[in-house]
């Protein structure tokens, strides 16, 4: 049942969403303090939605960067959604503009719990999964903005650590397959070699190389 | 249009483009097996790399610093607990904490 499925997704989804709150007040304060006039940061949550790719874009801007270098930069953090979105295509029905348009659902947590054992997609379980991210993400956003003053410095509240320990959480729990361990490892490892030489971005779309293991245990046509 | 204004439409308009890219040229075709035991594995690939760059590294140069530290307690609460909520709350603290000395 599609409805149901939405709802199931919308509840899995709740502790993603309070951490990515929390994540959005964080970017609230500082796109305020990189310049952005307080609209202007709150829309761009509202269109964009992708955190790791709006902290990239501000923090170039802030540092004085260019706009096309900070485009470019957000491009590269988003890099990994096109994996993700080849991943998702075969369970997507419909036209061009219907499958482009479900394809916007698509954030990392919605992605990794919306994912069957067989590699399809329970794509209105994703829907749901989405919706309360998507709320709290443009919500945070407008506490952070507003709440600039109370805040402060995100990081005295080592808010910057909430990211990573959402994913390890995210990795934790969704990790079934027999070689999860092993393709982590070498996800991370890929990540980490090239992170001193490639720009932001690229280290983690590389990484999806590690997946290429599972034609090792694919299953006899 | 300001450069605050032309960042968040350039920002918007090449996620949207990227999100729809898959959908897009791959869309309602059938699964082969090997594709799918290679979509299968990506999470812990895409995850994994995620927390390894965010936790262990600044900007381009590799770094252990008060973000480590709060990813590993992390770890440690997630496996004992379970929750979700504990795991991302006890990073903060530590992170936060270990800043504060």
């Amino acid at each position: 049942m599609p409805r149901e499925r939405f709802r199931a997704g919308a509840r899995a989804a709740v502790p993603f969403a309070l951490a990515g709150g929390l994540l959005s007040a964080s970017f609230g304060v500082i796109a305020v303090q990189a310049g952005l006039p307080d609209l202007a940061a709150i829309v761009m949550s509202f269109v964009v939605f992708a955190g790791s790719a709006q902290f990239a874009a501000v923090a170039i801007i802030g540092a004085g960067g260019s706009l096309g270098a900070a485009i470019v930069a957000a491009a590269l953090m988003n890099s990994r959604f096109l994996a993700m979105g080849i991943a998702l295509a075969p369970s997507l029905p419909g036209g061009v503009l219907r499958r482009a348009a479900q394809g916007q659902t698509v954030v990392d947590a919605s992605w990794a719990m919306a994912m069957r054992p067989d590699g399809t997609f329970d794509r209105h379980f994703l829907f749901g999964a989405t919706a309360p991210q998507y709320l709290a993400w443009v919500l945070g956003t407008v506490i952070g903005v507003l709440g600039r003053g109370v805040i402060g410095n995100a990081d005295r509240f080592g808010l910057d650590a909430v990211f990573p320990a959402f994913f390890l959480a995210l990795l934790m729990t969704e990790a079934r397959h027999p070689h999860s361990r092993g393709v982590a490892i070498g996800g991370a490892a890929i990540s980490l070699a090239l992170t001193p030489f490639t720009p932001a971005g690229v280290p983690i779309l590389a990484a999806s190389v590690a997946a290429l293991w599972g034609l090792r245990s694919r299953p006899p046509a | 249009m300001s450069t605050a204004w032309a960042l968040v439409t350039g920002c918007a308009v090449v996620t949207f483009a990227i999100k729809a890219a898959g959908p897009i040229a791959l869309g309602g075709r059938a699964l082969p097996a090997w594709f799918a035991s290679i979509v299968a594995l990506m999470p812990s690939a895409l995850l994994a790399a995620l927390v390894a760059t965010h936790s262990l590294a600044n900007g381009d140069r590799l770094e252990v610093g008060p973000v480590t530290a709060g990813v590993l307690v992390s770890a440690l609460v997630m496996r004992r607990t379970g929750s979700i909520a504990w795991c991302v709350i006890s990073a903060a603290v530590t992170t936060a904490v270990i800043r504060a000395l």
